[in-house]
Protein backbone atom coordinates (compact mmCIF):
# COMPACT_ATOMS: atom_id res chain seq x y z
CA UNK A 1 0.00 0.00 0.00
CA UNK A 2 1.11 3.41 -0.90
CA UNK A 3 2.31 5.77 1.82
CA UNK A 4 0.48 8.77 0.56
CA UNK A 5 -2.50 8.23 -2.36
CA UNK A 6 -4.44 11.25 -3.72
CA UNK A 7 -7.55 10.14 -5.79
CA UNK A 8 -9.54 12.89 -8.05
CA UNK A 9 -8.30 15.89 -5.50
CA UNK A 10 -9.96 18.67 -6.71
CA UNK A 11 -9.51 22.28 -5.27
CA UNK A 12 -11.01 26.04 -6.04
CA UNK A 13 -9.86 29.51 -5.26
CA UNK A 14 -13.03 32.14 -5.69
CA UNK A 15 -14.31 30.15 -8.86
CA UNK A 16 -10.71 29.20 -10.24
CA UNK A 17 -9.90 25.57 -10.57
CA UNK A 18 -6.98 25.03 -9.00
CA UNK A 19 -6.61 21.22 -9.11
CA UNK A 20 -9.07 19.13 -11.29
CA UNK A 21 -9.07 15.47 -10.14
CA UNK A 22 -5.71 14.63 -9.54
CA UNK A 23 -4.54 11.25 -8.71
CA UNK A 24 -0.73 10.54 -7.30
CA UNK A 25 0.82 7.40 -5.21
CA UNK A 26 3.74 7.99 -3.36
CA UNK A 27 5.17 4.87 -1.84
CA UNK A 28 7.52 4.49 1.36
CA UNK A 29 10.68 5.92 1.37
CA UNK A 30 10.40 7.71 -2.20
CA UNK A 31 11.41 10.78 -3.27
CA UNK A 32 8.87 12.49 -5.90
CA UNK A 33 9.90 15.49 -7.65
CA UNK A 34 6.78 17.60 -8.37
CA UNK A 35 7.82 19.94 -11.61
CA UNK A 36 5.57 22.31 -13.54
CA UNK A 37 4.83 26.21 -14.65
CA UNK A 38 4.41 28.83 -12.19
CA UNK A 39 0.55 28.42 -11.47
CA UNK A 40 0.17 24.88 -11.93
CA UNK A 41 -1.13 23.78 -8.55
CA UNK A 42 2.43 22.71 -7.17
CA UNK A 43 1.97 24.29 -4.11
CA UNK A 44 -1.42 24.43 -3.67
CA UNK A 45 -0.88 20.71 -4.06
CA UNK A 46 1.17 20.52 -0.91
CA UNK A 47 -0.53 22.72 1.27
CA UNK A 48 -3.63 20.54 0.59
CA UNK A 49 -1.90 17.63 1.66
CA UNK A 50 -0.85 19.10 4.71
CA UNK A 51 -4.47 20.18 5.37
CA UNK A 52 -3.74 24.33 5.31
CA UNK A 53 -6.04 24.20 2.70
CA UNK A 54 -9.15 22.25 2.70
CA UNK A 55 -9.89 20.11 -0.36
CA UNK A 56 -13.02 20.33 -2.33
CA UNK A 57 -13.60 16.99 -3.61
CA UNK A 58 -11.80 13.80 -3.71
CA UNK A 59 -9.75 11.88 -1.50
CA UNK A 60 -6.28 11.99 0.40
CA UNK A 61 -5.19 8.63 2.24
CA UNK A 62 -2.27 8.69 4.73
CA UNK A 63 -1.46 4.68 5.43
CA UNK A 64 -4.90 4.18 4.08
CA UNK A 65 -6.83 6.57 6.34
CA UNK A 66 -8.38 9.19 4.67
CA UNK A 67 -6.94 12.41 6.27
CA UNK A 68 -9.52 14.86 3.62
CA UNK A 69 -12.69 14.05 5.59
CA UNK A 70 -14.02 17.53 6.01
CA UNK A 71 -15.66 16.78 10.02
CA UNK A 72 -11.46 15.69 10.48
CA UNK A 73 -9.60 17.70 13.03
CA UNK A 74 -6.40 18.23 11.22
CA UNK A 75 -4.37 19.58 13.81
CA UNK A 76 -2.90 15.73 14.75
CA UNK A 77 -3.12 14.71 11.33
CA UNK A 78 0.02 18.03 10.56
CA UNK A 79 1.56 16.67 13.22
CA UNK A 80 2.77 13.51 11.39
CA UNK A 81 3.68 15.61 8.17
CA UNK A 82 6.36 17.97 7.72
CA UNK A 83 5.80 21.08 5.41
CA UNK A 84 8.54 23.38 4.62
CA UNK A 85 8.12 26.78 2.81
CA UNK A 86 9.85 28.66 0.13
CA UNK A 87 10.65 31.90 2.27
CA UNK A 88 11.90 29.69 5.52
CA UNK A 89 8.77 30.97 7.59
CA UNK A 90 10.61 30.96 10.69
CA UNK A 91 9.33 33.00 13.93
CA UNK A 92 11.50 35.71 14.17
CA UNK A 93 10.79 36.50 17.83
CA UNK A 94 12.48 33.06 18.65
CA UNK A 95 16.11 31.52 18.43
CA UNK A 96 16.63 28.48 16.07
CA UNK A 97 16.29 26.22 19.07
CA UNK A 98 13.54 28.07 20.18
CA UNK A 99 11.90 27.47 16.70
CA UNK A 100 12.68 23.94 16.94
CA UNK A 101 11.21 23.35 20.20
CA UNK A 102 8.23 24.70 20.11
CA UNK A 103 5.81 22.37 18.61
CA UNK A 104 7.71 19.40 20.81
CA UNK A 105 7.28 21.50 23.62
CA UNK A 106 3.39 22.15 23.18
CA UNK A 107 1.91 19.27 21.64
CA UNK A 108 4.21 16.31 23.39
CA UNK A 109 4.19 18.33 26.32
CA UNK A 110 7.82 17.83 27.05
CA UNK A 111 10.16 20.55 28.98
CA UNK A 112 12.81 21.85 27.26
CA UNK A 113 15.77 20.50 29.14
CA UNK A 114 14.06 16.92 28.29
CA UNK A 115 14.23 18.05 24.39
CA UNK A 116 17.26 19.58 24.42
CA UNK A 117 19.68 16.34 24.23
CA UNK A 118 17.38 15.70 20.74
CA UNK A 119 16.95 18.95 19.12
CA UNK A 120 20.53 19.50 19.87
CA UNK A 121 21.62 16.52 18.21
CA UNK A 122 19.20 17.00 15.17
CA UNK A 123 20.89 20.80 14.59
CA UNK A 124 24.88 18.69 14.94
CA UNK A 125 23.48 16.10 11.76
CA UNK A 126 22.96 18.98 10.01
CA UNK A 127 25.53 21.08 10.80
CA UNK A 128 24.14 23.97 12.90
CA UNK A 129 24.64 22.88 16.29
CA UNK A 130 26.72 26.27 16.56
CA UNK A 131 23.55 28.32 15.55
CA UNK A 132 21.05 26.71 17.85
CA UNK A 133 20.81 30.57 20.19
CA UNK A 134 21.13 32.76 17.01
CA UNK A 135 18.03 34.46 15.45
CA UNK A 136 16.55 33.98 12.27
CA UNK A 137 17.45 37.23 10.96
CA UNK A 138 21.20 36.59 12.04
CA UNK A 139 21.19 33.30 9.86
CA UNK A 140 22.14 33.26 6.04
CA UNK A 141 18.93 32.40 3.68
CA UNK A 142 20.58 28.59 3.43
CA UNK A 143 21.03 28.49 6.98
CA UNK A 144 17.34 29.71 7.64
CA UNK A 145 16.18 26.81 5.38
CA UNK A 146 18.26 24.44 7.13
CA UNK A 147 16.24 25.36 10.51
CA UNK A 148 13.14 25.57 8.63
CA UNK A 149 13.68 22.01 7.74
CA UNK A 150 14.53 20.58 11.42
CA UNK A 151 11.89 22.57 13.08
CA UNK A 152 9.45 20.10 10.78
CA UNK A 153 11.83 17.24 11.17
CA UNK A 154 11.63 17.60 15.37
CA UNK A 155 8.04 16.23 14.99
CA UNK A 156 8.93 13.19 13.55
CA UNK A 157 7.04 13.38 10.97
CA UNK A 158 6.72 10.29 8.73
CA UNK A 159 6.41 12.36 5.62
CA UNK A 160 8.21 15.98 4.34
CA UNK A 161 6.57 18.10 2.19
CA UNK A 162 8.96 20.54 0.12
CA UNK A 163 7.38 23.73 -1.43
CA UNK A 164 10.19 25.13 -4.23
CA UNK A 165 12.60 25.70 -0.77
CA UNK A 166 15.46 26.76 -2.92
CA UNK A 167 13.39 28.87 -5.14
CA UNK A 168 14.18 32.12 -2.58
CA UNK A 169 18.10 31.89 -2.10
CA UNK A 170 21.12 33.08 -3.89
CA UNK A 171 22.07 30.51 -6.21
CA UNK A 172 25.32 29.64 -3.80
CA UNK A 173 23.32 28.68 -0.99
CA UNK A 174 21.37 26.03 -2.72
CA UNK A 175 23.87 23.32 -2.50
CA UNK A 176 24.23 23.17 1.18
CA UNK A 177 20.01 23.07 1.32
CA UNK A 178 19.59 19.97 -1.27
CA UNK A 179 22.20 18.56 0.62
CA UNK A 180 19.87 17.83 3.54
CA UNK A 181 17.26 16.30 1.47
CA UNK A 182 20.60 13.99 0.19
CA UNK A 183 20.78 13.22 3.47
CA UNK A 184 17.46 12.49 4.46
CA UNK A 185 16.57 10.64 1.09
CA UNK A 186 19.51 8.14 2.16
CA UNK A 187 17.74 7.66 5.40
CA UNK A 188 14.57 7.02 4.01
CA UNK A 189 12.56 9.47 4.37
CA UNK A 190 9.51 9.48 2.40
CA UNK A 191 9.38 13.15 0.59
CA UNK A 192 7.24 15.01 -2.23
CA UNK A 193 9.30 18.22 -3.66
CA UNK A 194 7.76 20.94 -5.48
CA UNK A 195 11.02 22.60 -7.19
CA UNK A 196 12.46 24.23 -10.29
CA UNK A 197 15.95 22.05 -9.20
CA UNK A 198 15.87 19.82 -12.66
CA UNK A 199 19.24 18.04 -12.32
CA UNK A 200 18.07 17.58 -8.43
CA UNK A 201 15.00 15.93 -9.06
CA UNK A 202 16.98 13.99 -11.75
CA UNK A 203 19.34 12.72 -9.83
CA UNK A 204 17.56 11.99 -6.67
CA UNK A 205 14.27 11.72 -7.43
CA UNK A 206 12.27 8.17 -7.34
CA UNK A 207 9.63 9.82 -9.82
CA UNK A 208 8.94 12.74 -11.44
CA UNK A 209 5.34 14.01 -11.90
CA UNK A 210 4.54 17.24 -14.70
CA UNK A 211 1.85 19.08 -13.46
CA UNK A 212 -0.08 21.66 -15.92
CA UNK A 213 -3.84 22.63 -15.77
CA UNK A 214 -4.30 20.73 -12.54
CA UNK A 215 -3.60 17.67 -12.93
CA UNK A 216 -0.74 15.12 -13.17
CA UNK A 217 -0.14 14.93 -16.91
CA UNK A 218 2.62 13.09 -16.76
CA UNK A 219 4.74 10.79 -14.51
CA UNK A 220 7.83 8.22 -14.33
CA UNK A 221 11.61 7.77 -13.01
CA UNK A 222 13.22 10.98 -14.04
CA UNK A 223 15.37 9.13 -16.82
CA UNK A 224 12.32 8.43 -18.50
CA UNK A 225 10.33 11.62 -18.09
CA UNK A 226 13.27 13.83 -18.75
CA UNK A 227 14.54 11.82 -22.07
CA UNK A 228 11.61 10.53 -23.16
CA UNK A 229 8.72 12.71 -22.14
CA UNK A 230 5.29 11.56 -24.04
CA UNK A 231 3.73 14.62 -24.34
CA UNK A 232 4.07 17.75 -25.97
CA UNK A 233 3.20 19.96 -23.55
CA UNK A 234 5.75 17.87 -20.83
CA UNK A 235 8.55 18.44 -23.73
CA UNK A 236 7.89 21.89 -23.95
CA UNK A 237 8.31 23.00 -20.69
CA UNK A 238 11.65 20.84 -20.19
CA UNK A 239 13.00 22.48 -23.30
CA UNK A 240 11.99 25.82 -21.75
CA UNK A 241 13.88 24.77 -18.33
CA UNK A 242 16.54 23.34 -19.20
CA UNK B 1 34.19 55.55 6.41
CA UNK B 2 37.49 57.15 4.70
CA UNK B 3 38.31 56.59 1.26
CA UNK B 4 39.81 53.35 0.45
CA UNK B 5 42.79 54.91 -1.85
CA UNK B 6 43.79 57.89 -2.57
CA UNK B 7 45.09 60.00 0.08
CA UNK B 8 43.61 59.79 3.92
CA UNK B 9 41.31 62.39 4.87
CA UNK B 10 37.50 63.30 4.16
CA UNK B 11 36.52 62.54 0.47
CA UNK B 12 35.43 65.45 -1.83
CA UNK B 13 31.23 64.44 -1.06
CA UNK B 14 31.97 64.43 2.82
CA UNK B 15 33.41 67.94 2.74
CA UNK B 16 31.16 69.48 0.52
CA UNK B 17 28.18 67.62 3.24
CA UNK B 18 30.05 68.99 6.19
CA UNK B 19 29.83 73.18 4.97
CA UNK B 20 26.60 72.31 3.92
CA UNK B 21 25.43 71.27 7.36
CA UNK B 22 27.54 74.15 8.77
CA UNK B 23 25.83 76.84 6.56
CA UNK B 24 22.24 75.24 7.23
CA UNK B 25 22.96 75.05 11.02
CA UNK B 26 23.44 78.90 11.12
CA UNK B 27 20.65 79.91 9.26
CA UNK B 28 18.14 77.55 11.67
CA UNK B 29 20.16 79.12 14.61
CA UNK B 30 18.87 82.69 12.78
CA UNK B 31 15.73 82.11 12.21
CA UNK B 32 14.87 80.53 15.39
CA UNK B 33 16.71 83.95 17.11
CA UNK B 34 14.58 86.50 15.07
CA UNK B 35 11.39 84.64 15.73
CA UNK B 36 12.34 84.75 19.55
CA UNK B 37 13.39 88.52 19.39
CA UNK B 38 9.89 89.23 17.52
CA UNK B 39 7.90 87.16 19.97
CA UNK B 40 9.66 88.67 23.38
CA UNK B 41 9.53 92.17 22.20
CA UNK B 42 5.73 92.58 20.33
CA UNK B 43 3.95 90.72 23.17
CA UNK B 44 4.85 92.68 25.62
CA UNK B 45 3.31 95.49 23.89
CA UNK B 46 -0.20 94.20 23.82
CA UNK B 47 -2.30 96.40 25.47
CA UNK B 48 -3.33 93.87 28.10
CA UNK B 49 -0.19 92.36 29.00
CA UNK B 50 0.47 93.57 31.86
CA UNK B 51 -2.95 92.10 33.11
CA UNK B 52 -2.24 88.68 31.55
CA UNK B 53 1.23 88.61 33.37
CA UNK B 54 0.02 89.23 36.68
CA UNK B 55 -2.56 86.37 36.29
CA UNK B 56 -1.20 84.02 34.42
CA UNK B 57 2.73 84.10 35.14
CA UNK B 58 2.97 85.42 38.75
CA UNK B 59 6.26 84.20 40.19
CA UNK B 60 5.46 84.32 43.72
CA UNK B 61 1.99 82.59 43.19
CA UNK B 62 3.56 80.09 41.00
CA UNK B 63 6.64 79.33 44.15
CA UNK B 64 3.86 79.32 46.38
CA UNK B 65 1.36 76.66 44.62
CA UNK B 66 3.94 74.92 43.19
CA UNK B 67 4.55 72.51 46.18
CA UNK B 68 1.05 71.79 46.90
CA UNK B 69 0.38 71.06 42.47
CA UNK B 70 3.10 68.62 42.61
CA UNK B 71 1.64 66.72 45.44
CA UNK B 72 -1.46 66.43 43.73
CA UNK B 73 -0.20 65.39 40.74
CA UNK B 74 0.96 62.41 42.73
CA UNK B 75 -2.49 61.24 42.74
CA UNK B 76 -2.78 61.96 38.74
CA UNK B 77 0.39 59.60 38.64
CA UNK B 78 -1.14 56.87 41.02
CA UNK B 79 -4.33 56.47 39.02
CA UNK B 80 -2.78 56.43 36.13
CA UNK B 81 -0.37 53.69 36.98
CA UNK B 82 -3.20 51.18 38.61
CA UNK B 83 -5.19 52.08 35.20
CA UNK B 84 -2.82 51.05 32.52
CA UNK B 85 -1.48 47.33 33.72
CA UNK B 86 -5.46 46.53 33.55
CA UNK B 87 -6.29 48.19 30.52
CA UNK B 88 -3.58 46.33 29.21
CA UNK B 89 -4.98 43.27 29.91
CA UNK B 90 -8.82 43.85 30.07
CA UNK B 91 -8.16 45.32 25.90
CA UNK B 92 -6.52 42.16 25.23
CA UNK B 93 -8.95 40.07 26.40
CA UNK B 94 -11.32 42.12 23.81
CA UNK B 95 -9.40 41.95 21.31
CA UNK B 96 -8.55 38.21 21.70
CA UNK B 97 -12.80 37.72 22.01
CA UNK B 98 -13.79 39.15 19.06
CA UNK B 99 -11.29 36.56 16.85
CA UNK B 100 -13.18 33.03 18.84
CA UNK B 101 -14.67 31.09 16.18
CA UNK B 102 -15.90 28.69 17.84
CA UNK B 103 -19.99 29.06 17.70
CA UNK B 104 -20.93 28.56 21.69
CA UNK B 105 -18.65 31.72 22.16
CA UNK B 106 -20.48 33.73 19.49
CA UNK B 107 -22.11 36.01 22.40
CA UNK B 108 -18.42 36.17 23.75
CA UNK B 109 -17.81 38.03 20.23
CA UNK B 110 -20.78 40.06 19.99
CA UNK B 111 -20.19 41.37 23.19
CA UNK B 112 -16.44 42.43 22.46
CA UNK B 113 -17.95 44.38 19.00
CA UNK B 114 -20.90 46.18 21.06
CA UNK B 115 -17.97 46.72 23.07
CA UNK B 116 -15.57 48.13 21.22
CA UNK B 117 -18.68 50.16 19.59
CA UNK B 118 -19.80 51.92 22.49
CA UNK B 119 -16.75 53.14 24.23
CA UNK B 120 -15.13 54.44 21.27
CA UNK B 121 -18.03 56.35 20.17
CA UNK B 122 -18.99 58.26 23.58
CA UNK B 123 -16.53 60.94 24.95
CA UNK B 124 -14.62 60.17 28.00
CA UNK B 125 -16.15 62.72 29.96
CA UNK B 126 -19.68 61.91 29.69
CA UNK B 127 -18.69 58.20 30.55
CA UNK B 128 -16.62 59.42 33.75
CA UNK B 129 -19.84 61.25 34.39
CA UNK B 130 -22.53 58.37 34.38
CA UNK B 131 -19.95 55.86 36.11
CA UNK B 132 -18.32 58.60 38.64
CA UNK B 133 -22.02 59.40 39.10
CA UNK B 134 -24.25 56.77 38.39
CA UNK B 135 -22.81 53.70 40.28
CA UNK B 136 -22.31 55.18 43.14
CA UNK B 137 -25.65 56.45 43.16
CA UNK B 138 -26.87 53.06 43.64
CA UNK B 139 -26.22 53.74 47.10
CA UNK B 140 -23.28 51.44 47.86
CA UNK B 141 -21.60 51.34 51.11
CA UNK B 142 -17.89 53.18 51.85
CA UNK B 143 -15.14 52.17 50.41
CA UNK B 144 -17.40 51.31 46.72
CA UNK B 145 -18.98 54.79 46.65
CA UNK B 146 -15.36 56.22 46.13
CA UNK B 147 -15.00 58.18 42.67
CA UNK B 148 -11.40 56.90 42.36
CA UNK B 149 -12.75 53.37 42.16
CA UNK B 150 -15.72 54.02 39.23
CA UNK B 151 -13.67 57.24 37.80
CA UNK B 152 -10.52 54.73 37.01
CA UNK B 153 -13.55 52.12 35.86
CA UNK B 154 -14.38 55.04 33.71
CA UNK B 155 -11.21 55.77 32.16
CA UNK B 156 -10.08 51.31 32.06
CA UNK B 157 -13.28 50.99 30.24
CA UNK B 158 -12.78 53.87 27.29
CA UNK B 159 -9.19 53.37 26.91
CA UNK B 160 -9.52 49.71 26.56
CA UNK B 161 -12.13 49.81 23.67
CA UNK B 162 -8.98 51.58 21.40
CA UNK B 163 -6.09 49.59 23.00
CA UNK B 164 -8.37 46.44 21.89
CA UNK B 165 -8.51 47.87 18.60
CA UNK B 166 -4.48 48.80 18.39
CA UNK B 167 -4.00 44.88 19.50
CA UNK B 168 -5.95 43.90 16.75
CA UNK B 169 -4.71 45.69 14.01
CA UNK B 170 -1.21 44.33 15.49
CA UNK B 171 -2.99 40.56 15.59
CA UNK B 172 -3.55 41.19 11.43
CA UNK B 173 -0.44 42.79 10.63
CA UNK B 174 0.97 39.39 11.43
CA UNK B 175 1.65 37.80 7.74
CA UNK B 176 -0.37 34.55 7.03
CA UNK B 177 2.80 32.59 6.31
CA UNK B 178 3.58 32.77 10.14
CA UNK B 179 0.10 31.22 11.01
CA UNK B 180 0.42 28.99 7.95
CA UNK B 181 3.72 27.65 9.67
CA UNK B 182 2.64 27.48 13.25
CA UNK B 183 -0.63 25.40 11.75
CA UNK B 184 1.60 23.10 9.62
CA UNK B 185 4.01 22.17 12.69
CA UNK B 186 0.47 21.29 13.98
CA UNK B 187 0.13 23.44 17.02
CA UNK B 188 -3.80 24.60 18.21
CA UNK B 189 -5.05 27.90 16.89
CA UNK B 190 -4.62 28.83 20.61
CA UNK B 191 -1.08 27.90 20.70
CA UNK B 192 -0.42 29.65 17.10
CA UNK B 193 -2.02 32.59 18.47
CA UNK B 194 -0.22 32.73 22.14
CA UNK B 195 3.46 31.52 21.02
CA UNK B 196 3.88 33.15 17.35
CA UNK B 197 1.27 36.44 16.83
CA UNK B 198 0.65 37.31 19.82
CA UNK B 199 4.19 37.91 20.54
CA UNK B 200 5.14 39.78 16.95
CA UNK B 201 1.83 41.62 17.57
CA UNK B 202 2.64 43.23 20.67
CA UNK B 203 5.91 44.21 20.08
CA UNK B 204 4.70 45.67 16.84
CA UNK B 205 2.01 48.46 18.62
CA UNK B 206 3.68 49.42 21.46
CA UNK B 207 4.40 52.68 19.55
CA UNK B 208 0.81 52.97 19.15
CA UNK B 209 0.38 51.99 22.90
CA UNK B 210 2.50 54.55 23.91
CA UNK B 211 0.53 57.46 22.63
CA UNK B 212 -2.32 55.66 24.06
CA UNK B 213 -0.53 55.99 27.38
CA UNK B 214 0.46 59.60 26.92
CA UNK B 215 -3.12 60.47 26.57
CA UNK B 216 -4.11 58.41 29.28
CA UNK B 217 -2.00 60.28 31.67
CA UNK B 218 -3.74 63.58 29.91
CA UNK B 219 -7.00 62.01 30.94
CA UNK B 220 -6.86 61.07 34.63
CA UNK B 221 -7.26 64.95 35.09
CA UNK B 222 -11.17 64.69 33.70
CA UNK B 223 -11.45 62.66 37.16
CA UNK B 224 -11.59 65.97 38.66
CA UNK B 225 -14.71 66.69 37.07
CA UNK B 226 -16.08 63.95 40.24
CA UNK B 227 -14.04 64.48 42.67
CA UNK B 228 -10.46 63.61 43.26
CA UNK B 229 -8.64 65.99 44.36
CA UNK B 230 -5.79 65.88 41.91
CA UNK B 231 -3.77 68.19 39.98
CA UNK B 232 -6.37 70.20 38.01
CA UNK B 233 -8.65 70.41 40.87
CA UNK B 234 -5.85 71.38 42.97
CA UNK B 235 -5.27 73.97 40.68
CA UNK B 236 -8.97 75.04 40.64
CA UNK B 237 -8.75 75.27 44.65
CA UNK B 238 -5.73 77.64 44.29
CA UNK B 239 -7.58 79.82 41.92
CA UNK B 240 -10.80 80.75 44.05
CA UNK B 241 -8.21 80.95 46.77
CA UNK B 242 -6.08 83.76 45.29
CA UNK B 243 -7.87 85.13 42.67
CA UNK B 244 -5.49 84.24 39.85
CA UNK B 245 -4.95 81.68 37.63
CA UNK B 246 -1.11 80.93 37.35
CA UNK B 247 -2.07 77.37 39.32
CA UNK B 248 -3.26 76.32 35.72
CA UNK B 249 -0.01 77.43 34.54
CA UNK B 250 1.71 75.47 36.98
CA UNK B 251 -0.60 72.25 36.37
CA UNK B 252 0.18 72.48 32.38
CA UNK B 253 4.04 72.80 32.61
CA UNK B 254 3.90 69.90 35.28
CA UNK B 255 1.89 67.67 32.70
CA UNK B 256 4.30 68.54 29.95
CA UNK B 257 7.58 67.34 32.26
CA UNK B 258 5.95 63.99 31.84
CA UNK B 259 4.05 63.96 28.42
CA UNK B 260 6.80 65.56 26.60
CA UNK B 261 9.66 63.19 27.56
CA UNK B 262 7.18 60.02 27.05
CA UNK B 263 5.91 61.53 23.59
CA UNK B 264 9.87 61.85 22.23
CA UNK B 265 10.46 58.05 23.30
CA UNK B 266 7.63 57.17 21.69
CA UNK B 267 8.76 58.78 18.62
CA UNK B 268 12.17 56.99 19.22
CA UNK B 269 10.81 53.71 19.19
CA UNK B 270 8.13 54.32 16.32
CA UNK B 271 11.61 55.57 14.25
CA UNK B 272 13.25 52.50 15.23
CA UNK B 273 10.86 50.19 13.80
CA UNK B 274 10.69 51.89 10.76
CA UNK B 275 14.47 51.67 10.20
CA UNK B 276 14.01 47.90 11.83
CA UNK B 277 11.43 46.96 8.73
CA UNK B 278 12.93 49.23 6.01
Amino acid sequence: MAKLELRGVQKRFRGADVLRGLDLSVDNGDMVCLIGASGSGKSTLLRCINLLDPIDDGEIRLDGQDISAPELDPQPVRQRIGLVFQSFNLFPHMTAEENVMLAPRRIKRQGREALRPEIAALFARFGLDDRMGHYPDQLSGGQQQRVAIIRALAMRPEIMLFDEITSALDPELVGEVLDVLRQLKSEGMTMVMATHEMSFAREVADKVCFLSDGHILEQGPPAQLFERPEHARTAAFLRAVL
Amino acid sequence: MTATHGAPGPTRRERYEARARRRGSAIALGSTVAVLLALVVLIPLAPGWEAVKKSFFNAEIFARTFPGLLQAFLLDVAIFAWCAPIIAIWALVIALARDVRSPALYPLRLFAVIYTDIFRGIPVILIVYLIGFGIPGLGLQRPWNSPYIWGSLALILTYSAYVAEIYRSGIESVHASQRAAALSLGLSRADMMRFVVLPQAIRRVVPANMNMLIALQKDVALLSFIGPVEVLRQAGVYKSLLANFTPYVVAAIIFLCVTIPATRYADYLIAKQNRARS
